[in-house]
């Protein structure tokens, strides 16, 4: 299920809320667990309630502390003749850290579905 | 013996780097079986690098800055080949196949990297005792926590085990664990120090920045490792801003505001301030009186908010920076019959309750329906904060505050008490949500003998007259402060 | 639900007695960068698995993303092609897990893309409405193995990382599209425009251009939109033509029999022609889009904007006016033209004197493979021998296939083949012969309509090509005809 929308002001986080989140970031949860995350969670959010009963209506949000802008980098490639051997070792490493590989390639369980 | 002092030896031939690192590595031969500041001391890599800046040395060259110094890291950043784990059990075993930047710097200044220090997983936490690979003790008191998340990269330094490390500050992470330990912490401006392979917590508020005996010896890790990296997108485009050259100009004339609401000292202000606290406090904003500043009260009335949209920005973008950690290209796998249910069994078992706590809390403050109350009024209230600082800094140069509300506490006493051990960071946050500069200078001790910090809070890019003050509470609690100060 | 399988052309959704198609589209092209959208990893077709990577493409932890200078100009070259407003824009994350995602979130544009509202016009002078075109990271590319590859009955799957973090476009056009038609007109002259600006390769087959398709129908007069249904995995043209067509009749028999279309993402199956459940809106992906820490704004500023104009070519919409204005025809009939790039040599052929009919019709008959060795020069010169009979068209494309091959000069080329005009008095002669043995034809000719004329005349044209191995000049032959009906 999907928590309700379009909540202003929202209650409490439920434990039903907490098990959709838990799903949504793939985390298994056991019964006791939900119950003592909903807790704490709830404790924390609650803390967080100071800041609904301030006017923020106009005000502009805040994502970057820096106010830098159209940071580019040149489409040239990292990896030439001078870089390639240890470019061919990076891969290798790579390849060497994955739980499981198979010609030169990851390799998972089956998907199930399709990309979203 | 400093940083700089023990550099100087090495560049000038005095002294050889390989008898610099042994030195260290005796020493923690000799504690780390109690403290436990590291997750791991790269004893062989380290030598050989002392040998190469002995070479370097031998053949007339100058191996740089920091030659031969040994410097510890935080283990969220990433070391070619070397284990990274980030206190996690998810990461345990994974050696990354590429340096951060700050580990090429170091190298290009002739550091010696010693070893990788232990941390509250994946930087969540106030005590370090959220590592899946045990806590690390305070080495003034080892029944307390050195604070945290950089508490293996405090205590290393503050047991002598390194003259110098790297922490990361998120909400406070370098700060309060050198507020606790007694060392100096420094959180650069936002974007000062490159964050390419440091392991993301928070990347909006995510800054590395050194710990040290001394403020002279964190101006010169800083000046090393700070400048603009074209791999970081949000990597202020200047170079490293010279600390060492003005560190003695003093602060006479620099305007200095107490920041009532975080320390204790203003109507409408937070509380929880240990009485002791205040007091060094006071005394540090005479001490900087008495050396020519004016000092007085500020308001910056918003911080109070700070605690809050921290504990929602913080983890929203945790959630999503941790969604990597999937069992697919790295780290940990527990199989499962499909992906779906591998990646969560993966998760499960190698992310501890705090991780998973912060991953949850900020999944919902993005999900569907919650985004505005949430995320959205965070990222306003900091847009507050950032505004607030602004018309602050109109009348002062510089801010102060305690860095932690207490001294360093029982190992144990708010572990199971996430909103406790929340508080702890009230004083540092406020300074991550602006992307300011701020850092914590020892400045004696409270009633318990344990180290009070002092956080000195500057401007964007306002780090070489942070440093000035900084340098001033530090000769003024060698002086006066010093009968309570005892290293 | 399986429904009965429907034999259907083009034609027949667009005849759905009372029913209106409405299309969305949603397409995706790989931008023509050499490096990917946030790194510096190469941006290569193939190649061994895993090795066009690096620790951005392979979501190492630690790794922060750097944005394509030369992507956000190409993306910015399409918004000005598709009469965009170009914007300020923002990147966010768009969370989900999936293996072929090596961060579980791909960087994507959110409410704020590079591109705002703009339009496309069709050959035939419609204006698509376009609602967004924005920039965001491709992804890696799974194979599943056991079960015959698919998917649902892998035993496991590999994931290759090539292809993550390669510069998208999605271009998402408004639901201005009624039919299976209009829907290939309007990739096809996306495709086009997205070539000639040399923003992507446009392979469809390649999947370097991906279309999903968003379909509902509604009563004609009706205004609200029906409930739509997503269809991807359409690879070609053809497949979008027919899953449109498919997926149209689908949602009208499921409305004209009782039933209702529920909102779903379906899946376009090649080989049974039909569209499948992927998922229902219910199973609804919780993306919580929020905007990327790791970039900061970008915010291109006019005068980049301006030069990236003035460096644009014509666009194959502009090309078709300018071809259609010279040789006075209507811009969707120099359409195949533009799209062989053979407008420029055809407007020089003309403009050194050609005659523009059959200019194009050679262009469009005996130039599918392109112009060769083949000069506006040569080409015109040619043109002229056939217009002034010294060549027939037969001989003429016997010409120009040699004129392609290894150029030359046209005159001399036919003197090689031997090709010689024939005299009209020859010609004239062998007429009358042949009307002489077919009396009831020549009858035929003289008292038919029009229509009757012309067949009657195309039989003896062709005796007469017979009788000279196609050394006569047809048109001539059939003016000999008109002047001997004329006199009767
Ligand atoms: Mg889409
Ligand atoms: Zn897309």
């Amino acid at each position: 299920m999907e928590p309700d929308a379009d909540t202003s002001t929202p209650g409490r986080i439920t434990r039903d809320d907490v098990a959709y989140v838990a799903r949504l970031a793939r985390l298994n949860l056991t019964d006791s667990e939900l119950d003592g995350f909903t807790g704490q969670l709830a404790d924390v959010l609650e803390h967080a309630a100071d800041i609904e009963a301030l006017d923020l209506d106009g005000v502009a949000p805040t994502s970057h502390p820096l106010p830098l802008a159209n940071v580019l980098r040149a489409d040239v490639p990292t990896v030439g003749p001078a870089e390639e051997a240890d470019h061919r070792l990076f891969c290798d490493e790579v390849l060497a850290a994955a739980p499981a590989a198979e010609e030169s390639r990851f390799r998972v369980p089956p998907v199930l579905g399709e990309a979203p | 013996m400093s940083a700089l002092s023990l550099a100087a030896s090495v560049r000038s031939g005095e002294r050889s780097a390989r008898g610099i690192v042994e030195e260290h590595l005796a020493a923690i031969a000799d504690g780390e079986g109690e403290i436990h500041a590291f997750n791991l001391v790269t004893t062989d890599a380290a030598l050989e690098r002392a040998d190469r800046v002995d070479a370097v040395v031998a053949q007339g060259g100058d191996p740089g800055p920091l030659a031969g110094v040994p410097v510890a890291l935080k283990d969220n950043m990433c070391t070619r080949g070397v284990p990274t784990t980030c206190g996690s059990l998810i990461l345990d075993g994974w050696r990354p196949p590429y340096d951060a930047t700050v580990v090429e710097r170091l190298d290009a200044a002739g550091a010696v990297i010693i070893g990788k220090t232990n941390m509250d997983e994946f930087a969540m936490g106030s005590s370090t005792e959220n590592s899946a690979f045990g806590p690390t003790l305070n080495p003034r008191d080892t029944t307390r926590v050195p604070g945290g998340s950089s508490g293996g990269s405090a205590a290393a330094v503050a047991a002598g085990f390194t003259p110098l490390s790297l922490g990361s500050d998120t909400g406070g992470s370098i700060r309060q664990p050198a507020a606790l330990c007694g060392v100096v912490g420094v959180k650069p401006t936002y974007g000062a120090v490159s964050r390419y392979g440091l392991v993301a917590f928070a990347s909006s508020l995510d800054q590395i920045g050194p710990f040290a005996r001394n403020v002279a010896d964190a101006a010169l890790l800083l000046e090393a490792v700070a400048g603009h990296d074209p791999l970081d997108s949000t990597s202020i485009p200047v170079s490293a801003p010279d600390l060492l050259g003005v560190l003695d100009r003093g602060v006479e004339g620099l305007r200095v505001g107490i920041i009532e609401e975080i320390s204790g000292s203003g109507p409408t202000g937070l509380e929880g301030f240990a009485p002791d606290v205040q007091s060094r406090l006071a005394e540090a904003a005479e001490a900087l009186a008495a050396a020519g500043a004016v000092v007085e009260k500020a308001s910056v009335p918003s911080t109070v908010f700070g605690l809050s949209a921290y504990y929602v920005i913080a983890p929203a973008e945790a959630s999503s920076n941790l969604a990597r950690f999937d069992g697919v290209r790295f780290g940990l796998r527990v199989d499962a019959e499909n992906t779906v249910d591998m990646n969560a069994a993966t998760r499960t078992a190698g992310f501890g309750d705090e991780v998973k706590r912060r991953i949850m809390l900020g999944t919902y403050a993005l999900s569907a329906g919650y985004y505005d109350a949430y995320y959205g009024k965070s990222q306003k209230v900091r847009t507050l904060i950032v505004e607030d600082f602004a018309r602050a800094y109109q009348s002062f140069d510089l801010l102060l505050s305690p860095t932690a509300p207490t001294t360093a506490f029982p190992i144990g006493e708010k572990v199971d008490d996430p909103m406790l051990m929340y508080l702890n960071d009230v004083c540092t946050i406020p300074s991550n949500l602006a992307g300011h500069p701020a850092m914590s200078v020892p400045f004696g001790v409270g009633d318990d003998g344990l180290p009070v910090g002092v956080q000195v809070l500057a401007p964007a890019n306002g780090e070489p007259s942070m440093f000035r003050a900084a340098a001033v509470l530090e000769a003024a609690a060698g002086g006066s402060a010093g009968s309570r100060h005892d290293s | 639900m399986v429904l009965r399988g429907h034999a259907m052309t083009a034609e027949t959704a667009s005849e759905m007695d009372g029913w209106e198609v409405v299309i969305g589209l949603e397409v995706h092209a790989e931008l023509a960068t050499a490096t990917k959208l946030f790194s510096g990893a190469r941006n290569e077709f193939g190649g061994e698995p895993n090795t066009n990577v690096d620790p951005v493409s392979l979501g190492l932890p630690g790794s922060l993303p750097v944005l394509n200078e030369k992507a956000v100009e190409l993306a910015i070259r399409v918004g000005l092609a598709l009469n965009c407003s170009v914007q300020a824009s923002e990147f966010a994350r768009k969370n989900y897990f999936y293996p072929d995602m090596p961060k579980d979130f791909q960087i994507s544009q959110f409410d704020q893309p590079i591109n705002g509202e703009g339009w496309l016009e069709l050959p035939d002078g419609r204006r698509i409405g376009i609602e967004r075109a924005h920039l965001e990271e491709d992804t890696g590319k799974s194979t599943h193995v056991g079960g015959g590859g698919r998917i649902h009955e892998a035993s496991y799957s590999l994931v290759d990382y090539n292809r993550a973090g390669v510069p998208l476009i999605e271009i998402v056009g408004k639901p201005d599209l009624r039919s299976g038609e209009d829907a290939r007109a309007y990739v096809s002259e996306l495709r086009s425009i997205l070539v000639a600006i040399g923003a992507s390769d446009g392979k469809m087959e390649e999947g370097s251009m991906r279309v999903d398709c968003n379909v509902s129908v509604r009563p004609v007069g009706e205004d609200e939109l029906g409930t739509r249904c997503e269809v991807k995995n359409i690879n070609s043209l053809r497949s979008l033509g027919r899953a449109v067509t498919y997926e149209s009749r689908r949602q009208v028999d499921l409305i004209t029999s009782g039933q209702k279309v529920d909102q779903q993402t379906r899946h376009w199956n090649e080989e049974d022609g039909r569209t499948h459940t992927l998922r229902s809106k219910e199973e609804a992906f919780d993306y919580r889009y929020f905007p990327e820490p790791d970039l900061v704004p970008v915010a291109p500023s006019a005068e980049w904007i301006d030069e990236i104009r003035a460096a644009m070519p014509l666009l194959p919409g502009e090309r078709r006016k300018r071809l259609a204005g010279e040789a006075g025809i209507q811009p969707a009939a120099a359409a195949l033209t533009v799209e062989r790039g053979l407008d420029d040599l055809a407007l020089a052929a003309m403009d050194l004197g050609a005659d523009p009919e059959r200019v194009l019709v050679h262009v469009e008959n005996n130039l599918a493979d392109g112009q060769g060795a083949l000069t506006a020069d040569a080409f015109s010169a040619l043109v002229a021998m056939e217009t002034g009979g010294v060549l027939t068209a037969t001989q003429a494309k016997t010409v120009l296939a040699d004129l392609v091959d290894s150029g030359g000069d046209p005159a001399a080329v036919a003197a090689t083949h031997g090709f010689e005009a024939m005299d009209t008095s020859e010609l004239e002669g062998l007429v009358d012969g042949l009307i002489a043995e077919n009396p009831d034809d020549w009858e035929a000719f003289v008292g038919g309509d029009e229509g009757e004329r012309k067949k009657k005349s195309g039989f003896f044209v062709g005796q007469i090509m017979k009788a000279t191995r196609g050394q006569a000049d047809g048109r001539v032959v059939n003016e000999i005809l008109e002047r001997l009906a004329d006199g009767v």
